[in-house]
């Protein structure tokens, strides 16, 4: 279990930052990510390992002003 | 050309628009053609993991406009830090419309927090642009601070009610070596008008345009206005006079 944007999310074994993405079906050039409060470059997503209680923030644009 | 200039970039127009309240996507890519704007503000939010596949960036042509991401909903400098650099992270700007609130219900900014998350950002490389109350003071502190501009509100964000303090504006303009942006509080075409008649270098608005009843058209009225208001102000007005000075000679007349 991880926490994914605030809430608990199941995940079934070891996975990679990059295979959460394609697991939710996230372009990954449009988004950024914090891995435990700490944000990632983009060229690590898929040597980035989600483990057991980690925190994951996917954020986006949204219209505003 | 009367072009400005922020951080080394030049921008052809001196409005900037957001990309919040339209009704659909094809109305604000109207929109944003009518505004001849070059510069558009968006916010950072948590991917919506229900609908991954909705994204603002098939709505916005990145080779045409420059984006300008904004920390709006930030209530603390820490916060508007994180959101900053999430933005950045992104990857389609270094900029930042900086904001903090600092009360709910009038969204003005915590300029205390505001001036924090300013030096903290600048720190790391941010062109960092604050969205600050029209005290000349403060966005003075926030040009040493390292502000590449100013953004003085004209009224409470999504207010409609227009420039309250022009004398502020003016006097802002007055001191700032950086531009000025009147950012919020524009209702309609006159507001902005009124804005860079005070001297501001630009407008920043989205209510303004995305809530009215016809946006293409408000889009259009904004973009002649910022640009009227730019030329009468670089015109030089005359001064007001408590009375009449007629327009037409006073000799000659028939009968007399």
């Amino acid at each position: 279990m991880i926490k994914l944007n605030g809430d608990p999310y199941e995940v079934a074994g070891p996975l990679t930052v990059a295979e959460l993405l394609a697991r939710l079906d996230v372009d990954s050039r449009r988004v950024a990510v914090e891995h435990n409060l700490a944000i990632l470059k983009r060229e690590t997503f898929d040597r980035t390992r989600i483990a057991d209680g980690d925190e994951i923030e996917i954020v986006n644009f949204v219209g505003g002003g | 050309m009367d072009t400005f200039t922020i951080a080394g970039k030049t921008f052809s127009s001196r409005l900037i628009v957001g990309t919040g309240k339209y009704s659909s996507p094809a109305v604000m890519v109207q929109a944003h053609e009518a505004s001849g704007a070059e510069m558009i503000t968006v916010a950072v939010r948590r991917v919506n993991l229900d609908r991954t596949k909705e994204s603002l960036l098939d709505y916005i042509d990145a080779s045409k406009y420059f984006l300008l991401p904004n920390t709006a909903g930030c209530y603390t400098a820490d916060e508007a830090v994180r959101t900053a650099r999430l933005g950045r992270e992104v990857g389609l700007s270094n900029w930042v419309k900086l904001e903090v609130i600092g009360d709910e219900k009038t969204l003005f900014p915590d300029n205390e927090a505001l001036l924090e998350a300013t030096r903290v950002l600048v720190r790391e490389g941010f062109v960092v642009l604050p969205y600050t109350s029209d005290d000349p003071v403060v966005c003075r502190k926030l040009e040493d601070a390292g502000a590449a501009a100013v953004m003085p509100l004209g009224a409470p964000i999504g207010s409609g009610l227009g420039i309250q303090n022009a004398n502020n504006i003016r006097i802002i303009r007055e001191f700032a070596r950086v531009p000025v942006i009147v950012d919020a509080g524009v209702g309609t075409a006159s507001d902005a008008a009124l804005a860079m008649e005070l001297g501001a270098d630009g407008v920043l608005m989205n209510t303004a345009i995305a809530g009215a009843q016809a946006p293409i058209a408000m889009a259009e009225a904004m973009k002649l206005a910022v640009r009227a208001g730019r030329l009468a102000y670089l015109s030089g007005r005359i001064p007001r006079k408590m009375y009449a000075n007629a327009s037409s000679p006073v000799e000659g007349l028939v009968g007399r």
